[in-house]
């Protein structure tokens, strides 16, 4: 810690894009592969400027498409080396099949999801349906919330999915536009630092090199490939401790909590950010920057004797699910906004709604359980639209729930 | 500079006969390729002629369920599975990584080839694009195509490189339409390397021919940059002959003029082994019928099928600019002054 105190931090200005970017060339990536698509793009724009002026020393590899974009990073993860990609959207699932087989080749690639509506007609502004893709491929997903979120969060990725213990890709989502381009104020640590948090990309007897001749990904039948999914599963739930370990290591390392830029307001779970919670009646959850408008709104609402409060969703694979369990067990009423939805599915809910829901079944105690469907294709959710949220919730502290899932906002829908 | 650098580089790499081939196998047995599988023999090549620092990737095709069934594999140096169309970006990843942890001295410095291969319907057809800009980047990678006309692992479909009026089970001859594959197969090579311009290698070759299809590799890997090699490869099964006939097929596919044999160095044409003297008028190219009628693919065709298949060889050979290459006919334009 003292010699924290010395090395001094720097704040810069800058997006959710360039702050993941700067985290990289931290890292010291070897391999970066880019296919243009917004909102994502800004990572690239910044990682290619910084190999231009000499501040990182990368390949940087403009791929054909992003099937080739995350073949090439899969590939070079494989061959030893640290790598960054990512993309937006239809982007992300053009990449589909490279972007699965990545998971299962076990190939730490780390990717940046600038989320994105799933296009037509045309629409680009942020939806969570495209990194929700990769759900249940064994892919680890964070949602970050803050450009230092953004920052903190791309140094404990590669810690976490480098880790001999895990060895699964990782994906950095980010509210396209309301993060991914909007200017903060970073608090970047000393560059020396960051060699005592992140060790080397150490593959060990899975590096593919000829002094290491191994056969990779070799064709499996059914006689093998269930004892190939549940070692795959097995690492993804090995993940949690090496995610709590990076967020103690981190916080040991830099003097500070990751995503928070001030030590006075240290946040605690790594997976989860609780705001205002202990004594709510009604939690209002959500993941990236949604809770902007749930802070202010449950401030107002608290003025007003409405006992509420957040639980933003931080990891969502692996699915924290104690950590819901622990922090919602004495709620009323959980209101759930998702920014995605899962058509045709069991009350015509939206994924986070669905996960959730799940993780509380077994309480005997159960939360009722209300879903928002939200800011699709980026439209703000607003203060007034989170305090309504929350005063149907509170309506149904005593009551049954009447109708599940509420459309927040849509025109000749009144909710 | 460039004659002295190829005369150091690539002739020395040269093997003179077959019996100064090295006699280690980087690709073994444990593979359970059909009898008589060229491919088969392709993989054994590319792997003689490149040595053991390499690595290989392979994409998606008979030759990735054939040869790597879990826990049991061919290959003596490192082997990765790409996806149907990822060579050119697995290649590409490889060689990148390689650079980095090199210069950046976090691996030995050393010369390691990287290899990838991948059948028609992933090179020629899916894969092209990543294939392409592969080739648009400086890494030392060597794609090869292995060509066996057909997509062979999911049951003998059609794709763009199988031959004119080839029966697949995507086309075949019925009671209307004799003739269901009416496209002309594409020409990989000449589009690579009119395409590319800081490609220095590319060619052709079959396995029918051992000692050039490993000269070939090893040129490439000399040459390096990104190099290119297109492999014809006689398929018992998807073309319907007896096994024992592959090699048969493979010469008398450069003897009839269907498949010539050439390679691209720097700038110029080279031809090889009959079709060099097919170009240079010492022999005349075997009729096509003679190819034909060996294959059960083509026995539903008349003789006005093998008719059609004379005449666009004999156009190759005739008409075009660079015989049996380029596609394109000698206009003898004249550049006007106004």
């Amino acid at each position: 810690m003292t010699e924290v105190k010395k090395l001094v931090e720097k704040e810069v200005l800058m997006n959710g894009t360039q702050a993941v970017a700067h985290a990289a060339m931290y890292a010291d990536v070897d391999v970066v592969a880019a296919y243009p698509i917004r909102p994502y793009t800004e990572v690239m724009d910044t990682i290619s400027k910084l190999i231009a002026d000499g501040e990182l020393d990368a390949e940087f590899i403009v791929a054909e498409g992003e099937h080739g974009q995350f073949e090439t990073v899969k590939h070079a993860s494989l061959a030893g080396a640290r790598t960054l990609v990512g993309s937006s959207g239809v982007g992300w699932l053009y990449g589909m099949e490279a972007i699965v087989v990545t998971a299962t080749d076990r190939a730490p690639v780390v990717a940046i999801i600038g989320n994105r509506a799933l296009d037509d007609p045309g629409a680009y502004g942020v939806e969570h349906n495209d990194a929700l893709m990769v759900r249940d491929v064994g892919w680890l997903l964070v949602w970050v919330d803050t450009a230092q979120e953004a920052f903190d969060t791309t140094l404990i990725a590669y810690r976490v999915a480098e880790d001999q213990r895990v060895l699964l890709p990782l994906g950095i989502s980010m509210d396209g536009g309301f993060l991914t381009h909007s200017e903060q104020i970073v608090r970047l640590p000393p560059k020396e630092l960051v060699k005592n948090f992140l060790p080397p990309y150490n593959r060990g007897k899975y590096l593919v090199h000829p002094d290491n001749p191994i056969t990779v990904a070799p064709q499996v039948n059914e006689d093998w490939v269930m004892e190939i999914r549940r070692q795959h599963e097995e690492a993804m739930e090995r993940a949690r401790g090496v995610i709590v370990e990076a967020y103690e290591e981190f916080k040991k390392v830099f003097g500070r909590y990751p995503g928070s830029t001030n030590e006075l307001q240290m946040p605690e779970n790594p997976f989860v950010e609780p705001y205002m919670i202990d004594d709510a009646e009604v939690v209002l959850i959500g993941m990236g920057t949604v809770s902007k408008p749930m802070k202010v709104a449950i401030k107002n609402m608290r003025r007003q004797g409405y006992k509420v409060g957040m639980l933003r969703i931080r990891w969502f694979r692996p699915f924290p699910t104690q950590d819901v369990i622990k922090y919602l067990a004495n709620s009323r009423v959980v209101c759930v906004v998702d920014r995605d939805y899962s058509m045709g599915s069991p009350n015509r809910g939206g994924v986070v709604y669905h996960e959730i829901r799940s993780s509380l079944y077994d309480l005997d105690q159960r939360p009722r359980v209300i879903n928002f469907i939200g800011g699709l294709g980026g439209r703000e959710i607003t203060i007034q639209d989170v305090e309504k949220i929350t005063k149907i919730g509170y309506e149904h502290r005593d009551t049954p729930i009447t109708k599940p899932v509420y459309w927040v906002g849509v025109r000749g829908d009144p909710w | 500079m460039v004659e002295k650098e190829i005369e150091e580089k690539v002739y020395k790499s040269i093997i003179k006969t077959i019996k100064d081939t090295p006699l280690e196998e980087f690709y073994t047995s444990g593979h359970r390729t059909c009898q008589g599988c060229e491919s088969a023999l392709v993989m054994r090549f590319l792997a003689k002629a490149a040595g053991q620092r390499t690595i290989v990737i392979g994409a998606t095709g008979c030759m990735y369920v054939a040869n790597t069934t879990y826990y049991s594999t061919s290959w003596i140096v490192p082997w990765v599975h790409t996806q149907l169309g990822g060579s050119g970006a697995a290649a590409l990843g490889t060689a990148a990584a390689l650079r980095a942890l090199m210069r950046k001295g976090k691996i030995k410095q050393e010369p390691i080839n990287v290899i990838a291969f991948c059948g028609d319907l992933g090179c020629a057809d899916m894969g092209l694009s990543g294939v392409s800009n592969a080739m648009t980047y400086d890494y030392n990678l060597l794609i090869v195509l292995y060509d066996n006309e057909s997509s062979a692992n999911t049951d003998i479909q059609e794709t763009s490189m199988t031959p004119y009026g080839a029966q697949t089970s995507f086309s075949r001859p019925g009671k209307q339409r004799r003739i269901m594959k009416k496209r002309w197969k594409k020409s990989v090579v000449p589009m690579i390397i009119a395409g590319h311009r800081n490609i220095r290698y590319a060619a052709t070759m079959t396995p029918a021919y051992p000692l050039d299809s490993i000269n070939k590799i090893r040129k490439a890997l000399a040459i390096g940059g990104p190099t290119f090699i297109h492999s014809l490869d006689p398929c018992p099964k998807g073309w319907d002959y007896d096994p024992r006939f592959s090699h048969e097929l493979g010469v008398l596919a450069a003897e009839t003029g269907l498949w010539p044999l050439y390679e691209y160095i720097d700038g110029e044409i080279v031809y090889n082994e009959p079709t060099k003297s097919i170009v240079e008028g010492r022999m005349k190219r075997k009729p096509v019928k003679e190819y034909l009628e060996k294959q059960g693919r083509f026995s539903h065709f008349t003789e006005e099928d093998i008719e059609h298949v004379q005449r666009m060889v004999d156009e190759m050979y005739d008409e075009w600019e660079i015989p049996g290459v380029m596609p394109i006919k000698s206009l003898n334009v004249k550049i006007s002054d106004k």
